[in-house]
């Protein structure tokens, strides 16, 4: 069991818990993630760290509720805890100063953007950042990411914020203006991520990925993850979860996605339908 | 017993053990194969020559004392003989099921010289399973702790067996496993019906009373290191990790939507419990017409699943014949008497997908057995312009798995094979790296349980001489 010590609403749908998990948190580096099952009878989903402290022996974790797991997840509460916890998964982004470096991030792939970017940071890079969301309330870590950021951009699908427009689309002003870019860190929905890379290809910018398939293991024992780069097949979780976004697959990713998508459906629903409560267990 | 009473048992014919009909069995994951009732132990244990050097123990690979638990279950000692048989082998309830008997101790017994060999593995399943059913679980005394500690990495047969080993010497010993249920391969692969999962928590639980301390959700090679262990203060390092990295065929479509490794499949439904979906969250596709690519145990193991989670039509679909497959000859035919049909002689080449990227169909190439390759088996030829095509909704493929490279990777200095395999010693699990030993599919590639746990004994004892522990290889006494 892993005892929730805190559990935050960041915006409608998005939720933040920090969980007691202090040998993940010496350990884990920016990219990585963990794999987590709630109870007995739950699915192991993997989820992205947004932040650890291994002084007090903790991680965060923020996810978008989607199916029946986050749902169950969000409604968690501190003094609650979880069954499973097991990380930290996949290999550590690539840290060194690479000069500038624009990081972007769309909706809940802002989470695992904010440890990547800061060691980007600290680690002397000229750091842009680009986050967007669809509208302004559902914009989250716009203050954490201003101070990891040389300049921070903010667009809104909607324009209720920040510069209306897409992610993609500030970064192509950034292109045609002929500011240096050395890489590009982008983390976010699929399409989201397949737009950049298809923005970045024709110049020759390096675009890092960090992609989200369905996972069992996370130990490179099921291949439940493959995912293909550059044609070869590779495993998320132990070859990744960060790819080069221009030898990335992305189709076969949305398709693979969507595979159980009848399934997930009838979890939540069934769920709903009983109340939606998860009997609390204490850690 | 006298010779000429021993003499006389070879009249009595071998006793097959009751089994769930086909049929039925056919739809539920409870186990097939319900095991002896006294009546036909005692039949069965009858018939054990009791040789005075019996050829049987030489095909054990963990070197159980046959005759002498034989000999105690016509005694009607049941509890006598699992206490022998856990002397050996800590695990009894598992080897009983899933040991293949009939290329090991039973292949040497006289009585199959000419008939019909002695039923070994079904006497030390009915002894095993009496002492765990009767709950007059047996606990051998533990000696005072001789200031060891020893790291195991992976809860598979090949750790729990040195954790057992260890643990009745004094050493103390933590388990850590990736996965949140221990057992390995065990829990994860193979299926219900064949090993019911309670029968390994049971095990597990047994080692656990003895003192071993078990930690889930630790994958060794990312939340700590083998250096990691070292440095903590653990005297020597177990590495039993398995061969857990799926391979695939390397065929067109081979990713697409409907297309499992056999480890993904096998470990949604029996550690993840899809089968009994939606009461357990996790999915798996409930496949109507479903494809196994390979012919060992776990191809066995996936095409019985898919009939159970409901599938109208489950191919085998080998390169080879019949005859050249791996799978036990016992696996082979429960599952053809479960109405899996054998597709050999068939090569696929592609998977077909609509799309959605769902697979819909797979092409294949019929073959013919030309020379004997280098396996000794006859290699299976294309045969040109011959290709059909199998409408397929599930696709399953179960041709062997690599080693899993987390610990390897991270273990600066640990010799690997070409393979990737650790190098290991076969006699004691000895690698390039002082005290760290290995032992299992991680170094032999993808075997048995039981020589899985033929190798987590034979480094328990190396480490145990290793220790300085006198006469590592005298049992506790119970």
């Amino acid at each position: 069991m892993y005892a929730i010590v805190d559990r935050k609403t960041l915006c409608p749908g998005i939720v933040s818990l920090t969980i007691k998990a202090p040998e993940i948190a010496r350990k884990h580096q920016p990219g990585q993630f963990v794999i987590l099952r709630v109870n007995e009878i739950g699915e192991r989903i993997p989820l992205t760290v947004a932040d650890k402290d291994p002084v007090q022996g903790t991680i965060t974790i923020m996810f978008q509720e989607v199916g029946k797991t986050t749902y169950q997840l969000a409604r968690l509460s501190a003094g609650g805890a979880i069954q499973d916890l097991v990380g930290p998964l996949g290999r550590a982004t690539d840290i060194e100063n690479f000069g500038t470096t624009v990081s972007i991030g769309g909706g809940v792939g802002i989470p695992l953007l904010y440890p990547i970017t800061k060691a980007l940071f600290e680690a002397g890079n000229n750091v842009v950042t680009i986050i967007g969301a669809r509208t302004r309330e559902l914009l989250i870590l716009e203050e954490e990411m201003r101070a990891v950021s040389k300049v921070l951009k903010v667009c809104t699908d909607d324009g209720s914020y920040g510069i209306h427009g897409f992610v993609t689309q500030e970064l192509q002003r950034m292109i045609d203006s002929k500011q240096p870019i050395h890489r590009v860190i982008g983390v976010g929905p699929v399409p989201m991520m397949r737009a950049l890379c298809n923005l970045t290809k024709p110049y020759g910018i390096t675009t890092i990925v960090s992609l989200n398939p369905i996972m069992v293991d996370g130990t490179g024992m099921c291949g439940a993850c493959r995912c293909e780069i550059a044609g070869e097949t590779r495993y998320a979780c132990v070859d990744g979860p960060e790819f080069d976004g221009h030898q990335v697959n992305f189709d076969l990713l949305m398709k693979r996605l969507a595979m159980y998508k009848g399934q997930e459906l009838v979890s939540l629903e069934n769920f709903k339908q009983q109340g939606g409560v998860t009997p609390q267990q204490e850690a | 017993m006298t010779e000429t009473k021993a003499r006389k048992s070879p009249d009595i014919p071998r006793q097959g053990m009751p089994e769930q009909d086909p049929q039925e069995r056919a739809h539920n994951f409870y186990e097939v194969a319900l095991g002896y009732t006294e009546e036909l132990a005692l039949l069965e244990a009858s018939r054990c020559l009791q040789c005075k050097k019996p050829l049987c123990m030489q095909g054990c690979p963990v070197e159980i004392d046959i005759p002498i638990f034989i000999g105690r279950i016509r005694e009607k000692d049941f509890l006598g003989a699992a206490g022998m048989i856990k002397q050996k082998n800590s695990l009894p309830s598992i080897a009983g099921r899933v040991c293949p008997q009939e290329t090991q101790c039973e292949e040497r017994c006289v009585l199959g010289k000419k008939g019909q060999p002695c039923a070994i593995g079904r006497l030390e399943r009915f002894a095993a399973d009496y002492e765990r059913t009767t709950g007059k679980v047996q606990y051998p005394k533990i000696p005072p702790p001789i200031g060891k500690r020893v790291a195991v990495v992976g809860s598979g047969p090949a750790g729990l067996t040195l954790a057992g080993e260890l643990i009745k010497r004094g050493v103390a010993v933590s388990v850590f496993e990736a996965l949140h249920e221990l057992g390995g391969v065990l829990v994860y692969g193979i299926p219900e019906f064949r090993l019911p999962k309670a029968i390994v928590r049971s095990e597990v639980e047994y080692l656990r009373t003895l003192g071993v301390e078990f930690k889930t959700d630790h994958v060794i090679g990312k939340i700590a290191t083998v250096d990691d262990l070292i440095g903590d203060g653990f005297d020597a390092v177990f590495i039993g990790t398995g061969a857990g990295a799926p391979m695939f065929l390397n065929i067109p479509g081979e990713n697409l939507c409907g297309v499992y490794s056999a480890n993904e499949y096998l470990t949604r439904n029996n550690l993840m419990k899809a089968y009994l979906f939606p009461q357990y969250d996790t999915p798996i596709a409930r496949g109507r017409r479903v494809a196994v690519f390979g012919g060992g145990n776990v191809a066995m193991d996936s095409a019985r699943t898919a009939l159970r989670l409901g599938a109208e039509e489950v191919n085998i679909i080998y390169r080879r014949t019949e005859a050249e497959m791996p799978a036990r000859a016992e696996e082979a035919h429960h599952a053809k008497e479960e109405g899996v049909q054998f597709k050999m002689l068939s090569n696929p080449l592609e998977f077909i997908g609509n799309e959605t990227g769902w697979v819909i169909g797979v092409r294949c190439n019929r073959m013919k057995l030309g020379q004997p390759d280098s396996s000794g088996r006859r290699r299976p030829v294309p045969i040109e312009g011959d290709f059909f095509t199998i409408e397929i909704d599930t696709a399953i493929v179960a041709i062997g798995n690599r080693s899993n490279p987390l610990i390897p990777q991270s273990t600066p200095g640990l010799a690997l094979n070409r393979h990737g395999n650790i190098v290991a010693d076969l006699d004691t699990g000895k690698t390039s790296r002082d005290n760290i030993w290995a032992g299992g599919d991680i170094v032999t590639g993808a075997a048995t349980v039981i020589l899985a746990m033929g190798a987590g004994r034979k480094a328990a004892l190396d480490i145990l001489a290793h220790f300085g522990v006198k006469d590592a290889a005298q049992p506790a006494q119970a």
